[in-house]
């Protein structure tokens, strides 16, 4: 009953992002990483499972700056196991994490492997769908309720299509989900807590190769040219607010 | 066989709109680099609805009964027999639900190198190029497929209409050994219908992850029902549960097209802007000059919501009377 959580993590986009001077990748250096915002919740599902039926739930996180909030914050949500993944550099590629997480895999133990459905630097694919296909499992994604009969080694998932369609599937065990979104919002882990934790230093490490994967290269990265810029209504808040009301009665919208 | 091979998606006994987006990019690009355009098309009455593939030189259909619903498991081991067998020079797939649960997994057990996420793809010498959109829009990445690779497509990148073109493809039938999926169809569920339809409101205000908590959700709320409109959202805020899931604008959402859109505190990932880019106006509301939103935009304003918002209901009341 082994729910294993792989999760990345990905440049904070409420920084700036920089390229690189040779425009063809972003300046490592000057990154703030957080957890892929998926993957919280791929943990909230694993957790869910814990409360629902007992599961051993172990966080696999690759070593960054802030690798270690991640695990620690995990155990103090609940999870048994926090991993650290070390010897990969960052923008080493989902595929070459989800190569990582299929060597190391085997030796943690698994039923379900739980990923969010994506990541915002998912270049080249998603570590979930990856994963799969490298172990052999099947995989679902864009999920949103993982219930699981461990005894009949089946999971019944919810997984969600565009317009709100969900539809139910069963897969057989072990297998991979992406995780859209977990039946609940992600819980809040006391920030004492997880600092306690830290002192303990409870969280593991475990060594992974750099795996060589396939990978389109890169020609360049930039930002994009956009031809359709929004007017901007300058001035103070009222002055704006006035230039907008102005706008909307001119088109008809403000009829009553 | 080197063809450029389309997943062509269905929604039951009809094509997804994103199969001739699919078709359109497959058919430039096959033209670009001289092979023939292939469509890959899994479930019962796949060979019925083939005629519909104009655009396509072949269409490559697998009737399996076990797969009259989509199921990933499923689908994916037909894919990867066709994708054995023809070896095409380029796998496109739609950048959707049911895109997602195939392009990766065969990326990983075709070996195969994947761009996901593609805006624009095309040729050049037969070099296949693509421009992957990540970052939540704000930066793209272009990457070379010098050789067999893997493409997904965002929805509404390219015009559907040159994959509508008329036409007579050929039809021809994939013999797949029997299907057993690990992952089987059980059952569906319709959108739930809530108090408001989004997606027949006039004016919508749409909040995203700047409103920072929850109890600002009332300014929201306030401006909403000065304007006379409703209140929607992007999927940050649904999945938090602050919001119910019909009132979720964007790609795992409802796409709604209202006289007045008006976004508030939403950076405008691409996911969001599928939901909502054709909307008559478009206001947005940010304090990031540099965030998405205003790329689609009509009007915009660069300001602190919580000085912004309570301006804004007050003087839309006052113009009301």
């Amino acid at each position: 009953m082994d729910v294993v959580v792989c999760c990345k993590l990905v440049p904070d986009l409420v920084e700036e992002l920089e390229v690189n001077e040779a425009g063809t990748d972003l300046d490592w250096a000057a990154v703030r990483w957080v957890l892929n915002e998926f993957d919280d919740h791929a943990l909230e599902e694993a957790l869910l499972l814990k409360e629902s039926t007992g599961a051993r739930v172990t966080v696999l996180v690759p070593e960054a700056d802030g690798a270690e909030e991640v695990l620690y914050t995990a155990l103090a949500k609940g999870a048994d196991r926090a991993i650290r993944l070390t010897g990969l550099p960052p923008g080493a590629g989902s595929r070459a994490l989800a190569a990582a997480f299929s060597q190391v895999l085997p030796s943690v133990g698994y039923d379900v492997i739980l990923t969010g459905v994506q990541a915002v630097d998912d270049v080249d694919g998603q570590v979930g769908g990856l994963l799969s296909g490298m172990l052999g499992l099947p995989y679902v994604g864009v999920v949103t309720g993982v219930e699981v009969d461990w005894q009949a080694r089946r999971a019944v998932v919810r997984k969600e299509y565009a317009g709100g369609v969900v539809e139910e599937l069963e897969v057989d065990l072990p297998a991979v989900l992406g995780v859209q979104s977990a039946r609940k919002p992600p819980r809040y882990a006391p920030v004492s807590k997880v600092r306690q934790l830290m002192r303990e230093g409870k969280a593991e490490a475990l060594p992974a190769e750099l795996p060589a994967v396939p990978r389109a290269a890169v020609r360049r990265v930039f930002r994009p040219q956009t031809d359709r810029r929004a007017q901007i209504l300058q001035g103070p808040a009222e002055q704006a607010a006035a230039q907008l009301v102005a706008i909307l009665e001119e088109r008809g919208l403000l009829r009553r | 066989m080197a063809e450029v091979m389309v997943f062509a998606e269905r929604q039951g006994d009809s094509l997804a709109e994103v199969t001739y987006e699919l078709l359109a990019a497959g058919r430039q690009l096959s033209e670009a680099l001289g092979c023939e355009l292939s469509a890959l098309l899994v479930g019962p009455g796949a060979g019925g609805l083939a005629s519909g593939l104009g655009s396509a030189d072949v269409v490559v259909c697998a009737e399996d009964p076990q797969l009259a619903h989509f199921t990933p498991d499923g689908t994916l081991q037909v894919l990867e027999a066709a994708v054995q067998e023809r070896s095409p020079r380029l796998v496109l797939l739609p950048s959707t639900s049911q895109g997602l649960d195939l392009a990766a997994p065969l990326a990983a057990r075709t070996g195969l190198p994947l761009v996901a996420y593609c805006r624009e793809l095309w040729a050049e010498d037969g070099v296949v190029v693509a421009r992957s959109q990540v970052y939540g829009g704000k930066l793209m990445v272009e990457v070379a497929l010098p050789e067999r690779g893997i493409a997904c497509l965002l929805p509404g990148s390219v015009s559907a209409e040159a994959g509508r073109a008329p036409g007579t493809p050929r039809v021809e039938f994939l013999s797949v050994p029997a299907v057993s999926a690990r992952a089987r169809f059980r059952q569906r569920f319709e959108a739930e219908a809530g108090d408001v339809d989004i997606t027949r409101e006039d004016i919508l205000v749409a909040v995203g992850r700047g409103i920072g908590d929850r109890e600002n959700l009332s300014l929201v709320e306030e401006l909403a029902e000065a304007l006379g409109g409703a209140v929607c959202a992007s999927r940050p805020l649904v999945d938090s549960g602050w919001l119910p899931k019909n009132r979720q604008v964007g790609k795992s959402g409802l796409v709604v097209k209202p006289k007045l859109y008006l976004a508030v505190g939403i950076s405008g990932a691409p996911e969001h802007l599928e939901g909502m880019k054709d909307s008559e106006l478009i206001v947005a509301v940010n304090t990031d000059a540099r965030a998405p939103i205003f790329d689609v935009a009509h009007y915009g304003v660069v300001a602190d919501l919580f000085d912004f918002l309570p301006a804004l209901t007050e003087a839309v009341r006052q113009r009301k009377g």
